[in-house]
């Protein structure tokens, strides 16, 4: 009866600390209507795929500034899809160089932000991945 | 497989079907009313643990520790944790997991966020139902984490069995402890942070507050004689329950079993003083009540013409009618 929520999932997988870019993140996703779960730091794959489970969740949001991203996203996506979730939708923030980019899209990331990226965008691409 | 439906699949203990349905419980869709009338029938046996208090007490790492220790127990495990939607976007950050890393990649544990969706109260709207499906799926403990409560969110009382209310020292004199009606609703208390200076101060407090709605030495006339009495002594042989004060650190589970076993004693206690099937029973009326008090308003505008219920507000907003009035000519007339 009511409208359906989109329900994004915000996690840090591996080892770096720095939580400020998810937080800001999450919140302009909260600001935007969504409901967003946030997981907290040093998160595994494994622990990211059973949260985005339990919580059944249409997008997965992965915040990564230790350069691991090439290992972890796909990581991600496979335990996904394993879970039987293959159609959420995973985003990557953080520092991700731009020859890595096109790679971790062709592994089926649906979208990949840097520094400096506004939340609107962010926000925009969701909404139109989840369509 | 096909041919399952979603709440077989979810009997069949099939986890993602699990989430699903949950996701259409909170929307409230035919489907979910579905789902949850085939499951009904298996519901009724989970212990249904309320935890609420004021924000910052450490809800969620209470709730983490008690599930680590039910856990050893080897009981199985559902969390519904409640954060509230912003009364403007709509939109939430639900943060209760982050306490709750412990209980990652443990199968007997379940976590659930929810989002209050602008409901007052602690809760939101379909908690209740989510719990039902926990509680059919084979969890023996159902613990449901409230919105950060201060004095008035005291739905949960209605929903859980067992209540635990948490407090931390240095949050409010006892004047707050008075006018607390949350405090009324506690099955237990949790004193959390009880590795803070002021603890002795809150524990006073509660006492205190506890002694005037259960005296523990009060006086009667016995043949006429004034006697004293001693609640303990009293409480022993009586149906009466008088909350336990429990000190716990959850960061490193100090006290935690101790709180746990006050949670296991006071539904001990419900069972063997009947106390569980009022409980049940007060709950299952107000949930018919609910639904028979929509079904009913659906049935009244489903059969009134919806010009017919604007020109008599029209009326009304002219103050030719007043709303008395309407409501009893709309009923009666229907009748007729």
């Amino acid at each position: 009866m009511t409208e359906r929520k989109i329900r994004v999932l915000v996690a840090k997988p591996g080892l770096d600390g720095h939580d400020r870019g998810a937080k800001v993140v999450a919140r302009a996703l909260r600001d935007a209507g969504m409901e967003v779960i946030y997981t907290g730091l040093r998160q595994t794959p494994e622990m990211i795929a059973e949260a985005a489970l339990q919580e059944d969740v249409d997008v997965v949001g992965l915040s990564i500034l230790s350069g691991a991203h090439m290992a972890l996203a796909p990581r991600v996506l496979e335990l996904l899809k394993a879970n039987g979730q293959g159609q959420v939708r995973v985003f990557v923030g953080g520092i991700v160089p731009d020859e890595d980019v096109p790679r971790l899209r062709e592994m089926g990331v649906s979208g990949i932000y840097g520094p400096g990226a506004s939340t609107e965008d962010i926000i925009r691409e969701i909404r139109d991945a989840i369509q | 497989m096909a041919h399952m439906t979603l709440a077989e699949s979810v009997l069949s203990g099939d986890r993602l079907a699990l989430a699903r349905l949950l996701t259409h419980v909170e929307g409230d869709s035919p489907e979910a009313r579905a789902a949850l009338a085939e499951l009904f029938s298996y519901s009724g046996r989970a212990h249904l643990v309320g935890i609420t208090g004021a924000p910052g007490t450490g809800k969620s790492s209470l709730v983490n520790q008690l599930a680590l220790h039910f856990r050893k127990q080897e009981k199985r495990v559902a969390i519904v944790a409640v954060d509230p939607s912003s009364p403007f976007t709509g939109g939430a950050v639900l943060g209760d997991r982050v306490r709750m890393r412990d209980l990652s990649g443990d199968a007997g544990v379940f976590i659930r966020s929810m989002a209050s969706r602008g409901s007052l109260g602690g809760l939101a709207q379909t908690t209740a139902a989510m719990t039902l499906v926990f509680d059919a799926a084979g969890f023996e403990i159902v613990m449901i984490e409230t919105v950060g409560a201060g004095q008035n969110e005291v739905n949960i009382a209605r929903l859980a069995h067992t209540t635990v209310v948490v407090e931390a020292p240095g949050l409010g004199d006892d004047i707050q402890a008075i006018k607390a009606g949350i405090l009324e609703i506690a099955d237990v208390l949790a004193i959390n942070k009880a590795d803070r200076p002021g603890v002795e101060n809150t524990e006073k407090a509660l006492r205190s507050m506890l002694e005037l709605a259960h005296p523990t030495r009060k006086k009667f006339l016995h043949h006429g004689r004034p006697m004293i009495a001693d609640a303990a002594a009293e409480a022993a042989d009586s149906r009466l329950w008088i909350p336990p004060i429990c000190r716990t650190v959850a960061t490193d589970g100090k006290g935690v079993e101790g709180l746990a076993a006050a949670i296991a004693l006071h539904a001990a206690h419900l069972r063997s003083t009947g106390g569980w099937n009022l409980r049940e029973r007060e709950r299952l009326r107000s949930e018919v009540e609910a639904l028979l008090r929509e079904a009913l308003v659906r049935r009244f505008h489903a059969e009134l013409s919806g010009e017919t219920f604007e020109s008599v507000i029209q009326n009304i907003f002219e103050r030719k009618l007043s709303p008395w009035e309407a409501v009893r000519t709309l009923v009666n007339d229907r009748q007729a």
